[in-house]
Formats: C-alpha cells, structure tokens, sequence
C-alpha cells in the first residue's frame, strides 16, 4: 500500500518539474522564468524525495532523502532570490507590461535621504 | 515499479534537456544562470529516482551533496553577476 502512495506522490512530482522547465523555456523575461521554474521545480523535487522515502520505508534510503528534501527546501528559494537579485544588479530590464518596480522606489528614496 | 521509475527517469531527461535548451539559447548571462540552478536541482530528483530504481543507498549521498554544492555555486554566480567579490 505504502508504495502505492509513494508512487502517487512521486508522479505528481515529476508532473510539476516537467512544467516548471516548460516555463522555463516558454516565458519572456528572466525574472517570471526564474519565478515560475523555482516554485514549481523546488515543490516537484521535494515531492519526488518524500516519495521515494515513503517507497523505500524506514531506514537509509528514507533517511538521506528527507534530509535532502530538508536542504532543497531550504537553499532552492535562497538560491532564486539571490540570483533575482544579481540579475537586476547586473542590468537586466523588466519588459513592458510591467508597471510597478519597488525595489527602483526603494533604492532612489534611500538615496534622497 | 520498475516500468513506472523508468518512466519517471525518462520524463527527467526530457526536463533536463529543455533546461539545456535554456543554457544554450538563453539571452543574457541570468538567464543560463536560472537554468543551470534548475539542472542541479533537476539532477537531485533524478538521483533519488536511481536509488530507488537501484536500491542502493549511496545515489542518496550522491544528492545530497550535489544540493548543497549546486546551492554554493548558484550563489558564488549570483554574486559574479552582481558585480562583487565574494567576500563582500
């Protein structure tokens, strides 16, 4: 039964880190790229982990994969931030339909004061 | 199962390969950045996957690392694009 279960969750995993690379490859700028791959390819991995350790039952295997569910979850959106972050830093424009941009607000109000 | 994890490898490849797509054709220097951060998180999946389909423990070990030394070098380049030393 348990790996029934497994199975489930590790299908719905790769149904998320198979769409999360067609954002990747369809969307227009970096910044809704970066957005739509981490969320989705971050919350398909972990599902993959859990299920591989819901497969495998308690021991080793099931061990190692929550701990590295643990540290995707942890450093996966670290990581997205910091590159959001570098990319703006280094130049790279926001497209067109974008109308608010309030990191520029809060940087020139911080230079004002 | 083992029809299912091959499957499942199989749907990985196809990942990883429009993730390439995205490092080649990739515009500016962020955006291989994104896709390269993917690949190694992509690549942790894949690993899980292989110790199942293997049962052996170690492609565990295999993962874990790979997620911390993906996570150090995408920062290391988030810092590069910004334009600083690392230290800053």
């Amino acid at each position: 039964m348990s790996e029934y279960i497994g199975l489930a969750l590790i299908a719905v995993g790769l149904v998320f880190d198979l769409f999360g690379c067609v954002g990747l490859v369809r969307l227009p700028d970096v910044y809704t790229r970066l957005q739509a791959a981490t969320k989705c390819v971050t919350l398909g991995t972990c599902l993959i982990l859990v299920g591989s350790c819901v497969c495998a039952g308690l021991g080793p295997t099931g061990a190692k994969a929550l701990v590295c569910m643990l540290f995707v979850l942890v450093t996966s959106p670290t990581a997205a931030h910091a590159l959001a972050r570098g990319a703006y830093r280094s130049g790279v424009k926001l497209e067109p339909p974008v109308v608010v941009d309030k990191f520029a607000d809060a940087q020139a109000e911080s230079e004002e004061a | 199962m083992e029809g299912f994890l091959y499957i499942g490898l199989g749907v990985l490849v196809v990942a990883s390969y429009l993730c390439l797509y995205r490092i080649g054709r990739g515009p500016t220097p962020p955006d291989r950045t994104v896709a390269i951060d993917i690949l190694g998180v992509i690549l942790v999946g894949f690993c899980a996957l292989l110790s199942l389909l293997t049962k052996k423990d170690f492609y565990m070990s295999v993962a874990i690392a790979w997620a911390l030394l993906s996570f150090i070098g995408t920062v290391a380049l988030a810092k590069y694009l910004e334009g600083k030393g690392l230290d800053e």
